[in-house]
């Protein structure tokens, strides 16, 4: 069975009774190595309870959850649940204890249909056709619409988080705990999770619900365990706290507010895209249809929208990583550059921060400076090569530009000049940032600038955006975060399978109309599938 | 006998190892498995076949041995990739060489000798059968066998829940482990069924193909039957259509060439692979299909984090 029962050494929780928590953590410790994780963490959840585990990323949220779902082993502590001292040595241990999960990067196979997702995850073997039908069933009675013969590729973010929760809930669990499951969602779709997660509550289950906005932890959830560097350091009712309150626990010092008042000065159009349209590279990618905007100095035009619906191909066609057929449908500073390659939009004074921070936006096994270099060889040749046509690098300028870089965006990194790989995701994208900023590009194209990073290294990316373009450089920011969109931009515009709405001032747009507009022109997509 | 029922004939003795050989592979490589070692294991499966047939005299007996060679080979490769995390192109590599080098040390007390050849067995009624019986259904174990295991490998992979498992781990292993899938154990068993495959079509050639066992007899079948799983999308059925039309040219070029027809033979050689490569390129142009059988995971090498 894999389960230990250890009754004699178990409900060390003072004061605890056979009807107390329904699951008890105590003193739970990972260690990686000489990293610690997850730092002697004590946490309770009552039955009927949605409880809160806040922290920002690399806290050791993920990290708890996975060894109370049994993907990792604990290295001390316990786990007591319902009284009793339990070993969850895989998920399998965990389920049949009636512990559900939902992954944040979903723990779903695109090459197979939903009913056969759903299937894997069930202990006995079951008929695929009853495992459809018994996912139907649940997902009315939840108000989570499933297809169970669609393909997971061919499915959107929330239709994917839907197939996670209903596969949790067959297994009729008595605590589901949810990985930031709002981070994929618009509004809308949001607003209908919360709705199944006070049903699941009212039914007697239990929630820990993992999550780093503030906003939605103090509407939906009755307690709040925060955790920072691997420790727990505060347990609150969130709706009695200030979302200043609950930052500073999860933070551990103020957070500086993204200013940007006073009016910027608009100039000239510096970005343009006129009527572009793009085919699908690949079966699973979106086609850009009849994109156009434009971007003046001065201006931050944020683009929102739900993941994979067309963010990465507009950032490819307006970078250059993939070139577009016709050279008028991109204009950098009035020339048309739709034909001409990244390093040839780079020359005429545009900067670009794509979306993946290793990998793409930098080399992981690499150093700092090589980084630097492998972006700006070409747009700073006469800065960073020297020796003619040898082109030797000139390792004294790069290693300056690389310690101006760092201290200008306050990257924190251990040694002058160590890997990308070696930073924590916040201070590399800060470099990453930084390395174009210190161009002082006239347009920067920045696609999701503070996914997955540390509110600290967020708000100073933030920063920095406003006051490039307050310094007079057109800015375009995609992104899928609506706090992030309202605190940088002055218009913005919303992109929905591949189609851009028209822009708007930012001060003139709710969220809910920004919600309406990410479900696409043609009505809500998802109340659509409800149908 | 025509003639046309014997070009038939001798095409499915053609096509029958590279069947068997790529059914085997598509298992591992479904599970995520890159083994390129199947040239290696075949040629252990065909003289292990051949040596135990002679000692013994019975043939069934070299089937066995010819299998269980195969299963040592993947054994070993299951173990250098699997547990001990070595890269799978070179460990497979490595595996062919150890295969073609081994197999010949073995073989050279048997080099020359009379082989005994798999005799037929012939279905009742159904070999009476005009054209198609004594095509079909008068033929040997192993082709039966090797129909039987494609049959059974669609059945399994697509209506099986252990299939289901299998495919995704082939597609994610880091999902399938958060779902409390053995994605070790089912690698290893995917694997181990590849080398069984791959010794039984070994076992085919030296007793049914050409009953006797001369060095390097696999003739770079393995890698032929390599580049069939990926041509035919890792789909089983696929495989046979591969399988039989590279049979099938391999055959009607030899014949060609006999007849003298003022083609150059080194052209008529390269026929089969040409045709085979357009052929189940045409028929996998869906590429929204394509993704779907591709397993993503292909030749990654699992550790799973504790």
């Amino acid at each position: 069975m894999g389960i230990e029962e250890g009754k004699e050494g178990g409900v060390p929780v003072k004061g605890q009774i056979a009807s107390g928590p329904l699951l008890a953590v105590s003193k739970l410790t990972k260690l990686f190595g000489s990293f610690t994780a997850c730092n002697a963490i004590d946490l309770h959840i009552e039955p009927g309870e949605i409880h809160a585990l806040l922290g920002e990323n690399g806290a050791g949220k993920s990290t708890l959850v996975k060894m109370l779902f049994g993907v990792l082993a604990p290295s001390a502590g316990e786990i007591i649940w319902q009284g009793e001292n339990v070993r969850i040595n895989s998920p399998g241990d965990a389920r049949k204890l009636g512990i559900g999960m939902v992954f944040q990067h979903f723990s779903l196979f695109e090459a197979l249909t939903v009913a056969e997702n759903i299937a894997l995850s069930m202990d006995r073997n079951v008929s695929l056709t009853r495992v459809a039908e018994e996912a139907s069933r649940l997902s009315h009675v939840y108000g989570l619409p499933l297809d169970p013969n669609a393909h997971v590729a061919d499915l959107s973010v929330g239709e994917r988080q839907r197939i996670e929760i209903v596969r949790a809930l067959l297994q009729n669990p008595q605590l589901i705990i949810l990985d930031e499951p709002t981070s994929v969602l618009t509004p809308q779709e949001a607003d209908r999770l919360f709705e199944t997660l006070r049903k699941l509550k009212s039914e007697g289950r239990s929630v820990l619900y993992i999550s780093h906005r503030l906003e939605e932890v103090q509407r939906l959830c009755d307690r709040a365990t925060v955790l920072r560097h691997g420790k727990v350091t505060g347990a609150c009712d969130p709706r009695a706290e200030t979302p200043a309150s609950l930052a500073r626990m999860m933070v551990g010092s103020d957070v500086a507010v993204v200013t940007a008042e006073g009016t910027n000065t608009r100039g000239d159009v510096q970005l343009e895209a006129r009527h572009l349209s793009v085919a699908a590279r690949t079966p699973f990618a979106v086609s850009l249809k009849d994109v156009c905007l434009k971007v003046r100095s001065g201006e931050v035009l944020a683009i929102a929208g739900v993941a994979g619906n067309g963010q990465g191909e507009l950032f490819d066609a307006l970078s250059g990583e993939y070139t577009v057929a016709d050279d008028n449908a991109v204009q950098i500073r009035q020339r048309p550059v739709g034909t001409k390659n990244i390093n040839a939009r780079r020359l005429i004074g545009a900067g670009f921060v794509p979306e993946e921070r290793h990998g793409h936006a930098a080399v992981s096994t690499l150093s700092l400076s090589d980084n630097l270099v492998l972006a700006r060889h070409r747009s700073d040749r006469r800065a960073f090569l020297g020796g003619g046509l040898l082109k030797i690098i000139r390792q004294g300028a790069v290693k300056a530009a690389t310690k101006r870089i760092s201290e200008a965006m306050d990257v924190r990194k251990s040694g002058e000049d160590p890997p990308a790989g070696s930073l924590s995701g916040g201070n590399l994208q800060k470099f990453i940032v930084g390395r174009e900023l210190d161009r002082q590009p006239a347009v920067l194209v920045v696609n999701q600038p503070t996914w997955g990073v540390d509110a600290g290294a967020a708000s100073r990316i933030r920063q920095a955006l406003v006051d490039l373009a307050r310094a007079g450089s057109a800015v375009l920011v995609i992104s899928q975060d609506l706090d992030e969109i309202f605190e940088v931009a002055t218009e913005i515009a919303v992109i929905s399978e591949g189609r851009l709405s028209d822009p708007y001032p930012a001060r003139e747009l709710s969220r809910e109309k920004i919600g309406l507009l990410m479900g696409g022109i043609h009505g809500e997509a998802g109340a659509a599938h409800a149908h | 006998m025509g003639i046309i029922e014997a070009i038939l004939l001798s095409v499915i003795t053609a096509a029958t190892p590279l069947v068997l050989a790529a059914a085997g592979e598509l298992v591992a490589e479904r599970s995520g498995v890159l083994n390129l070692g199947v040239e290696g294991m075949m040629i252990m499966g065909a003289v292990s076949a051949f040596a135990a047939t002679q000692i013994t005299g019975s043939p069934y007996v070299g089937i066995l041995a010819g299998v269980a060679a195969g299963l040592l080979f993947a054994l070993f490769f299951g173990f250098l990739t699997l547990t001990l995390v070595a890269n799978q192109v070179a460990t497979g590599l490595a595996l062919t060489l150890l295969g073609l080098g081994v197999s010949g040390m073995l073989g050279e007390s048997f080099l020359g000798m009379q082989g005994i050849k798999l005799q037929p067995i012939a279905i009742p009624l159904l070999s009476e059968v005009p054209f198609l019986g004594p095509l079909l259904f008068r033929q040997d174990a192993i082709f039966y066998l090797s129909i039987a295991i494609v049959a059974g490998i669609h059945w399994f992979l697509f209506r099986s829940r252990a299939g289901l498992k299998l495919r995704a781990v082939g597609d994610s292993h880091a999902s399938a482990h958060a779902l409390g899938v053995d994605v070790i154990r089912i690698r290893y068993l995917a694997v181990l069924f590849g080398g069984a495959c791959a010794g039984l079509a070994g076992a085919q050639l030296s007793l049914v193909y050409t009953p006797q066992w001369v060095e390097n007899m696999s003739a770079g079948r393995g890698w032929i039957a390599l580049a069939l799983v990926v041509f035919a999308s890792w789909r089983p059925w696929r495989v046979v259509a591969g399988g039989y039309l590279f049979g099938a040219v391999s055959i009607s070029q030899l014949h060609a060439q006999a007849f003298g027809i003022g083609i150059p033979s080194q052209f008529l050689s390269s026929l089969p692979y040409v045709a085979t490569i357009v052929v189940l390129i045409l028929i996998s142009h869906n590429r929204r299909m394509t993704l779907i059988n591709t397993p993503a995971s292909l030749g990654k090498p699992f550790v799973p984090e504790r």
